[in-house]
């Protein structure tokens, strides 16, 4: 091994790293606010960056039609239970946010196809069918098993996965698919070629830890969800709803989800059920930072990156075994350092 | 009908079942049963143990891949080989459990995955196990010269191993083991202060359910004759665990229930879908998910507690009568410095909850211990039975420091202790919350259990935790679930508990609290018996008239300080201490 290839492995793996670091950021905002081990986030990279490409040939993506069907789906439950409720001012609102908007969102899904060239447009379209995604897969799968057992949401967890992935597979189709470069950039760094892409990865990593910083930090939205991730039964009782929490945080991971598919799709080929590999390296990340702490997290998600990067040129048939094999010291270390506070979940 | 005649039921079903079924469904059901015993193994590792564990399918491959090596290439008998499976199952599980169930909380199921799947690669990558083709014509069993080559004959083998594995697994959580695993995942700190050890008992249940997948693995082996590395992957662990979760991860009947479910489900839905929906696609795999969560979002539980709702249960069980009585320590004489508290100190960062307390309790005498809120007093109870380690100073009890000790030691010293927030195990009914308590003094363990050998030391234990309660109060209520008592109750349940552990010394954490005035006029008068006894007791409480009629001496702290010590009378008249309590009177 040359400076060369050192340096050009290390390029991939901050460039993998900062991926692995936003969807361990996501893991750990769901799994604190809803104790749920989010093993789909995977699914929202895949369907942002399948979305994405599809687009770009100028073909509506089958994600639209799940965004209609699932939010038609909320809307009828939700109207259900605000009828038993006897609040009939809330229908409205429910009919909007959960028909309208997404029927809005199809429009320029449509106006979007029309136009294969335009990119902003197609990005923004990308991110607001998936982002609109997370708090339907919340509301349909998780919220009514809201104080389940870790372990049942676990299960619920795969459960959602499959379906996911199944969807996306007729969506999408067996064949992979890549998305155009964005800035078709080059720069020359003495020996090193760096890629606009690479750059626009970093950036955009750091850019969005850096809201997400400021959201959990300085709004009243971020501070909900803190105060329900430290103590759900506090946090309602000083009127902060569990279920808003639920899909906020929803949101946020999909969110953080097509930003990643987005930046992954010009740099690799996607298949249907890629979303899985890559979020299992996030989940990596986050589970050495205990899957509460947003920093560790974000670290140990670039350490994941050098070592997938360092280890595929070395050893490349091997390289996920090495990946999980060498995590075990990690964990080891990790679960004898930290004091456990016995979870009471048998209520 | 009763839940025993539902089980009669399902048994003679099952064993006239492969004389009325066709051949396919006979298979489907041999199927149903190897899953089964891994499921089962589930059951007690992550349903109750609290466990998660994504690589029981390696065990299984390991049990299937040794049985068909040792057939097919050295012609050794299938049942050697079993048993060589399970010996290398054991060393390997027993390995793989010492490194990965330190591992805690979230940590454990992504230690499983990585183990899993390097297990896997192993499967497929060496020589001698046919890489990725695997091992083909492995020989059939034979028992007594009679080969079991058809899916009827195997299918008695089968299910008569299941069956065994599950009364086994249901005599095993019975017992005096079985309520110490039944408290691991919710109430660890606890059952340490009652002496077990938690983490040996950790490693136990891992390799007691990975056997089990063995077990399944070599019946496997024999079944089908041929083994590859496909179904020991990490969706076969996955599949397994699904099983356990949707049968009902916390009982026996679950891991069958599940096993049956799921089985049928992916089984039907693969012959079904592709009719119904005239194009392929992975629409099994969406409409498999579907359901799962349905399912989960009507009975969360899992459909075995959804199930045995609708049937009454069974007559309650009996307490053992004319039994050996447990052995009991003689208690020191009164006056002995039973307990020596030497400058200790315990600071949490920057606030110092206990600084520099030292005193002492004699044999016989009831210690009060006051103070106002946050004084320190329950940290003071934590550091005593190991819960919290001290920072400085000595804790002697008998004369031997046991401030270094952990608390499961201490409970062998002879400690025992209530707890201020009430730490029972809820759905466990009231006798065997207290026989928690005689765990140290019982010695009959899994294995044993699991075949019903310890009966006569687990009736002296039922025998000994039903007398604590009638001593408390508590006989009514033997047979009812623990969450269902009041909280005072549940208060003297938990010191029926501690008395079970026969101590010389009971750690009493605000026992009065909740409880109305003639319940604490009892509680007092108990507390007077047992010092009658010899029984030494050290107690916390707020309640000033309960604790200034019944103690000897007290002391009272107040910031993580003495603040005073005396007999009762001195305490009342101590300014300093009217002080701390009321503020001063200027």
């Amino acid at each position: 091994m040359n400076l060369a290839i050192a340096l050009w492995l290390s390029q991939d793996a901050v460039t993998n790293g900062a991926v692995y670091a936003l969807i361990a950021l996501a893991l750990v905002v769901v799994f604190t606010v809803t104790r749920v081990i989010f093993v789909p986030q995977g699914e929202f990279i895949s369907y942002a960056a399948l979305s994405l490409a599809t687009l770009q040939v100028g073909k509506v993506p089958g994600t639209i039609y799940a965004l209609i069907s699932g939010g038609v789906l909320v809307a009828i439950l939700d109207s259900i239970a605000a009828l038993r409720r006897k609040s009939l001012k809330r229908l409205p609102s429910i009919v909007f946010v959960n028909v309208v908007l997404p029927l809005a969102i199809a429009a320029a899904t449509w106006w979007s196809a029309s136009r294969p060239d335009d990119l902003l447009l197609q990005v923004a379209v990308t991110l607001a069918i998936v982002t609109a995604l997370g708090p339907i897969v919340y509301r349909l799968a998780f919220q009514p098993l809201a104080n389940a057992s870790v372990l049942v949401l676990l299960i619920v967890a795969v459960a959602t996965h499959y379906m996911l992935t199944g969807f996306g597979l007729i969506f999408f189709g067996g064949e992979g698919l890549r998305a155009h470069m964005f800035p078709d950039l080059q720069f020359q760094l003495g020996i090193l070629n760096i890629s606009g892409q690479s750059i626009a990865i970093v950036v955009t990593s750091l850019t969005l830890i850096a809201l997400l910083a400021f959201l959990f930090g300085h709004t009243v939205y971020g501070k909900a969800l803190r105060a329900t991730a430290i103590n759900r039964v506090g946090a309602r009782l000083v009127g902060i709803s569990s279920e808003f929490s639920g899909r906020l945080s929803f949101a946020l991971a999909a969110l953080i989800g097509a930003v990643s598919g987005i930046l992954v799709a010009p740099i690799t080929t996607i298949y249907y059920d890629t979303g899985l590999m890559i979020s299992l390296k996030g989940f990596i990340g986050s589970i050495i930072g205990g899957m509460t702490s947003y920093p560790i997290a974000a670290v140990s998600s670039l350490a994941v990156g050098f070592l997938e990067s360092y280890s595929s040129f070395w050893a490349s048939a091997f390289k996920e075994s090495i990946v999980f094999t060498l995590i075990i010291p990690v964990l080891l270390w990790r679960s004898l350092t930290t004091f456990r506070i016995e979870e009471d979940d048998e209520l | 009908m009763k839940r025993r005649a539902v089980v009669w039921a399902a048994l003679v079903l099952l064993s006239v079942a492969p004389l009325i079924l066709s051949e396919f469904y006979v298979t489907l059901l041999n199927y149903i049963g190897l899953a089964s015993i891994v499921a089962l193994g589930l059951v007690l590792l992550t349903g109750i143990g609290g466990l998660t564990s994504f690589g029981q399918a390696a065990f299984v491959g390991i049990g299937a891949y040794t049985t068909a090596v040792l057939t097919t290439q050295y012609g050794v008998s299938p049942w050697l080989t079993l048993l060589a499976g399970f010996t290398l199952t054991f060393f390997i599980s027993l390995f793989l459990g010492f490194i990965t169930l330190r591992l805690s909380g979230h940590y454990l199921p992504l230690g499983t995955i990585a183990w899993g799947i390097a297990i896997y690669y192993i499967f497929g990558n060496l020589e001698i196990l046919g890489k990725y083709s695997g091992i083909a014509e492995i020989p059939p069993l034979s028992v007594f010269g009679w080969q079991l080559s058809d899916g009827r004959t195997f299918y008695y083998l089968i299910w008569g191993l299941t069956l065994l594995a599950l009364f086994g697994m249901r005599n095993l959580l019975d017992s005096r083991s079985g309520r110490a695993i039944r408290a691991l995942r919710n109430r660890s700190i606890m059952v340490e202060n009652f002496g077990v050890d938690t983490a040996r008992l950790k490693i136990i249940i891992f390799v007691y359910a990975a056997l089990l997948a063995a077990l399944s693995g070599w019946l496997y082996a024999h079944f089908l004759r041929f083994v590859s590395p496909h179904p020991f992957d990490l969706n076969g662990s996955i599949d397994y665990l699904f099983m356990a979760v949707i049968g009902g991860s916390t009982e026996v009947w679950g891991a069958v229930v599940g096993a049956t479910v799921l089985t049928l489900l992916k089984d039907w839905l693969k012959d079904l879908l592709p009719k119904v929906m005239e194009q392929s696609g992975n629409f099994e795999i969406i409409v498999f998910g579907l359901l799962v969560v349905l399912m989960l979002h009507r009975a969360r539980d899992g459909l075995v507690p959804y199930l045995t709702r609708l049937i009454p249960p069974d007559a309650q069980g009996m307490v053992p009568a004319g039994v050996r009585p447990l052995p009991q320590r003689a208690q020191p004489h009164a006056g002995y410095p039973l307990l020596q508290l030497k400058q200790v100190s315990k600071s949490f960062k920057a606030l110092a909850a206990v600084r520099d307390l030292s005193f002492e309790v004699q044999a016989g005498e009831i210690f009060g211990l006051i103070g106002p809120n946050g004084a320190g007093k329950s940290t003071v109870f934590n550091l005593m039975t190991g819960v919290l380690a001290t920072d400085n100073g000595e804790i002697l009890f008998c004369g031997e420091r046991i401030d270094d000790r952990p608390g499961r030691e201490i409970a062998r010293y002879g400690i025992a202790r209530t707890y201020q927030h009430v730490n029972i195990l809820p759905s466990m009914n009231v006798l065997e919350n207290a026989a928690i308590g005689a765990y140290r003094r019982g010695r009959e363990g899994v294995w044993s259990a699991s075949l019903r050998l310890d009966r006569a030391e687990e009736a002296s234990l039922r025998r000994e935790a039903a007398d604590q309660l009638d001593l408390v109060g508590l006989k009514p209520y033997l047979f009812d679930a623990a969450a269902t008592l009041p909280l005072g109750a549940q208060r003297l349940l938990e010191i029926a508990r501690a008395l079970c552990a026969d101590p010389l010394l009971l750690l009493l954490d605000e026992p009065a609290a909740g409880l109305r005035y003639r319940e604490k006029e009892a509680l007092a008068n108990l507390l007077r018996a047992l010092r009658q006894r010899g029984v030494t007791i050290l107690l916390v409480e707020h309640d000033m008239e309960f604790v200034m009629g019944l103690v000897d001496r007290i002391l009272v702290m107040n910031f993580g300080e003495k603040l005073a010590e005396g007999s009762p009378k001195q305490i009342q008249a101590n300014q300093a201490v009217v002080e701390a309590y009321l503020g001063s009177v200027a």
